[in-house]
């Protein structure tokens, strides 16, 4: 890898001949700006920033790194919470903000093709007048980009029946890490060859950058209703949620939060949720109308069967956005109640619930590190925020023992050390506890396919990298004529 | 090596692994292969049958040590499809490698050996009154080559495909490395998915022995509204009326056979009273002479072609399902050929059969011409499955993106070349 000095300067000269020198940083004080992402605890200075304006630029960019031999880093929004878009200090930051026009909407094929810069909200705002939108809806979807969401897989709230944006996006242009345009799939289903496109997304920038993106639109619900239960316990709300699942019913949303998160989301956002709560569940149905109708009437006697003490249901939309507000809010809430907070992202199977909140407990009492849950209920998909005072001796480090823990809990009960968040930077350390050295080294030759000078995002998913090496073997399989494109096997 | 040699390597090899009691020397479990044991007229030279991964993981071991190239095979319903191996020595027969191993049923998942016939898991998982929400358009396929193919049906306009369902897989690497990706749970962004990489890649990157799925409940209601009419395109238009409604049905069908006329059916699933409206929406809407029944029409989700025909998988962008049904029947017309066409309007899936008898030359003429109609709206014409004098006239897949990219990953996975060398695309 290059480092700083003559090459840094040799490289940056490069940069500005390629895409033009106003879209290159080299300013101390202005790279600054981008040294962490939404997980403001790592932070990195770039060597350098790029901000290509197209598909083309971010090709040349990438080059002019593959021919420096240094690492780069694609970032959009900067919003993820595992450090996925932590730049690498030798590197170059390629942020794809600047690439950011719907290029196309159409409803008629229920797909959009989209710049990776733009933000996931605004691709549905773009259908929405054609009675369509972008399913996947992660809680920054207001300033999130999709570029990011791709890189992440990112989910939401409505991932229990809608699944992730990988369920959701048919076709991307990536610029590989050698630096040449590719393109996986498209807007027809089902494209010949290895799913690429699959493996892709959610590949944290470290198979390439998307340029380009075409989504999936779904068509706008013809009936939406949304109720909030309140339960004295948590076991109570995952009672419900058993029940409901178990009817046969597949909610849009089924969220929870406990009691520490619902007085800091009132503290925050005055939701109103009943008193005395120790427990909400916000229960969501769409679909055709009579459909919804049939269900909905189930989910409330479900909830009342299993001891919800208040049932509101939303009468419009206004009443839906408030349930809403609460939950949505109730990351930056807990603020309010504690000067730090680490925002855990596990997923657990919903069955073990019970046992994993009450663990989650004792954890917390033996620490005194309080937690406060809330989770994707539907789904089994946890989100603790471990609160903590790191101006008090010793609690960050107590905070980060809980944090961890929990995830121990959760590969431990057969679940994953992250649902939506990416392993990023933040769980890297984390993989050898989900996978063996022998799964994260298969995983790793997908990367040296894409990737054999490791210069993609370097130091992210992985605790170590691969030397990928030639590859070995006695390469007889394909002939070299073939090979190079000239013949194709009939 | 003389063959019994390799034979006694194969079974010495295999022989620590085997838990279940079973003689390693058994003749049902590594065998010299018999006169069926070919794969697309490719004679095999032995044929192993694991009961679990890691016996298979053993087999592929010494199989890399002794340079054999091996083809995987469950129930063979699919095995007509690709090209023949280049090279084959050895087939993996997952049959034994069956079973369901795990049914979470508060959880909504399934963990199953490769092996496990899709009927047979069907029938386990309604007794819970859930499903894998995954068609079988060719009955007695396993789990294994609905996942190695990407095979799926009507229904996956709801439900999606295998890629959609899949959550976790084990993988034996081509070395004989046992991997697993993804997990038991629905949610989880933990490392690259490999399952999707494995999913419609032919067994040419490892030897899939598990996999995760995610399951659905079983409607308590179901009920099928057909409407005919003339000619294709006009069931494609009508199709799209159907997307542009509020009916969200589980599938939605075209059927066109070379006979003439065509049919759109629509699936919709649901509670009692939810189906029973929106059946009547749905049958003001496709007006005509549409009519709900409770069973499926004729040769609902099965592939228009029989065993020994050529079959074809036609896709397009939504919109362009009317156009590519009418170029379709129009370039059959001039070849003179009998195309059968019936498929997902939903999702921009076709499927087409010839007769197995046609022509060779002709056919050849077609399938160009079905390639550029489907190019012309943004999708793929793809020869699943044509009898040797046909296979061996033709391009099975057409173009594909990304082919230089997909041969490193094959490189990274398989270096020499000896999971069913050939048999995908770009020579793969």
């Amino acid at each position: 890898m290059s480092t700083a000095g003559t090459d840094l300067d040799a490289l940056t000269a490069a940069l500005r001949a390629a895409i033009g020198a106003d879209r290159v940083i080299s300013d101390r004080q202005q790279l600054r700006t981008y040294e962490c992402d939404g997980l403001a605890q790592y932070k990195v200075v770039p060597a350098l920033v790029a901000l290509p304006a197209d598909a083309a630029q971010c090709a040349a960019v990438v080059r002019a790194c593959v021919a420096a031999d240094t690492p780069f880093v694609a970032r959009g929004s900067g919003t993820g919470l595992s450090g996925g878009a932590l730049p690498h200090a030798d590197g170059v930051l390629i942020v794809t903000s600047q690439m950011r026009e719907i290029l196309e909407v159409a409803p008629s094929d229920e797909r959009a093709v989209v710049q990776p810069g733009v933000i996931n909200l605004a691709v549905s705002r773009a259908a929405a007048p054609h009675g369509w939108y972008y399913a996947p809806d992660p809680s920054s979807q207001q300033i999130c980009s999709i570029g990011g969401n791709v890189a992440e897989n990112s989910g939401g709230a409505h991932c229990l029946k809608y699944g992730f944006t990988t369920n959701h996006v048919t076709g991307v242009e990536l610029v590989t890490p050698d630096g040449d345009r590719v393109r996986l799939g498209g807007r027809a289903p089902d494209a010949p060859g290895y799913d690429l496109l699959g493996a892709f997304v959610g590949s944290e920038g470290t198979l390439g950058i998307a340029t380009e993106v075409t989504v999936r639109l779904t068509r706008l619900p013809e009936s939406v209703r949304t109720l909030l239960a309140a339960f004295e316990s948590t076991d109570q709300a995952g009672a419900a949620t058993s029940a409901i699942i178990a009817a046969g019913v597949v909610p849009a949303a089924v969220e929870m939060m406990d009691a520490l998160a619902i007085s800091a989301a009132e503290e925050a956002v005055h939701c109103g949720y009943p008193a005395g709560a120790g427990a909400v569940l916000i229960v969501e149905l769409d679909g055709p109308e009579p459909e919804v109708a049939a269900q909905f009437d189930q989910v409330v006697r479900l909830c009342r069967d299993n001891r919800a003490f208040e049932i509101r249901i939303a009468a419009d939309d206004a009443e839906r956005a408030l349930f809403w507000k609460g939950r949505k809010s109730a990351f930056a809430a807990v603020g309010r109640i504690s000067p730090d907070y680490i925002v855990q992202d596990g997923v657990i199977p919903r069955t073990a619930l019970p046992e994993v909140l009450r663990r989650i407990g004792e954890l917390s009492a033996e620490r005194g590190i309080r937690v406060a849950n809330v989770f994707h209920a539907g789904d089994g998909n946890l989100h603790p925020l471990v609160l903590f005072d790191a101006a008090v001796d010793g609690q960050t480090e107590r905070a980060e023992e809980v944090s961890g823990a929990i995830l121990d809990l959760c590969v431990s009960h057969g679940g994953s050390i992250t649902g939506e968040h990416g392993v990023g930077m933040d769980k890297a350390k984390y993989m050898p506890r989900m996978f063996t050295d022998d799964d994260l080294d298969t995983m790793q030759l997908l990367r040296c396919a894409f990737d054999p000078a490791g210069l993609a995002n370097p130091g992210k998913v992985f605790p170590t990298p691969r030397l990928c090496g030639e590859v070995p073997g006695r390469r007889k399989g394909v002939h070299p004529a073939q090979e190079a494109g000239l013949a194709e096997v009939f | 090596m003389p063959t019994d040699a390799i034979l006694d390597r194969l079974r010495a090899a295999t022989r620590e692994t085997t838990t279940d009691g079973r003689d390693p020397g058994d003749s049902e479990w590594v065998r010299p292969a018999g006169e069926h044991d070919a794969i697309s007229g490719v004679p095999a030279r032995y044929v192993a049958t694991p009961r679990d991964t890691a016996a298979a993981a053993t087999l592929l071991q010494a199989a890399a040590a002794l340079d054999l190239a091996v083809t995987v095979r469950g129930a063979a319903t699919k095995q007509s499809w690709g090209s023949p191996p280049r090279r084959l020595d050895l087939i993996l027969d997952t049959t034994a490698l069956a079973g369901v191993v795990e049914h979470a049923a508060g959880d909504l998942i399934t963990v199953v050996r490769a092996g496990t016939r899709l009927d047979e898991l069907a029938a386990t998982l309604a007794g819970a009154r859930q499903q894998l929400a995954l068609d079988a358009p060719l009955p007695g396929g396993t789990v294994g080559g609905a996942v190695a193919t990407n095979a799926s049906g009507p229904r996956r306009m709801l439900y999606g495909t295998v890629r959609d369902l899949i959550i976790g897989v084990t993988l034996v690497r081509a070395d004989g490395v046992v991997a697993h990706a993804g997990g038991k749970v629905v949610k989880n962004v933990a490392g690259y998915d490999l399952a999707k990489l494995v999913t419609g890649a032919y067994g040419t990157l490892g030897l899939i022995t598990e996999c995760a799925f995610r399951l659905h409940p079983l409607p308590t209601s179901v009920a099928y509204v057909t409407r005919r009419t003339g000619d294709p395109a006009e069931a494609g238009r009508l199709a799209g009326t159907v997307r542009a409604a509020q009916l969200v049905p589980a599938a939605l069908e075209v059927d066109a056979p070379a006979g003439g006329g065509a049919a759109v059916t629509v699936l919709l699933e649901g509670t009692a009273a939810g189906v029973a409206a929106r059946v009547e929406a749905t049958c003001r809407l496709l007006g005509g002479d549409a009519t709900a029944a409770d069973e499926p029409p004729d040769g609902w989700g099965r592939y228009p072609w029989r065993d020994g025909d050529i079959g074809l998988k036609l896709t397009a962008a939504l919109s362009g399902v009317p156009r590519l049904l009418a170029d379709a029947r129009a370039a059959a017309d001039r070849a003179g050929l009998a195309l059968d066409l019936r498929g997902s309007a939903g999702v921009g899936v076709l499927y087409a059969g010839l007769p197995g008898t046609a022509d060779p030359e002709r056919v050849a003429g077609l399938v160009d011409a079905l390639r550029t109609a489907s190019a012309a709206v943004a999708g793929h014409a793809v020869v699943l499955t044509a009898p040797p004098p046909v296979r061996d006239r033709i391009d099975l897949w057409g173009p594909v993106g990304g082919l230089a990219l997909m041969r490193r990953v094959k490189e990274r996975f398989d270096p020499d070349a000896r999971l069913a060398p050939g048999r995908f695309v770009g020579g793969i």
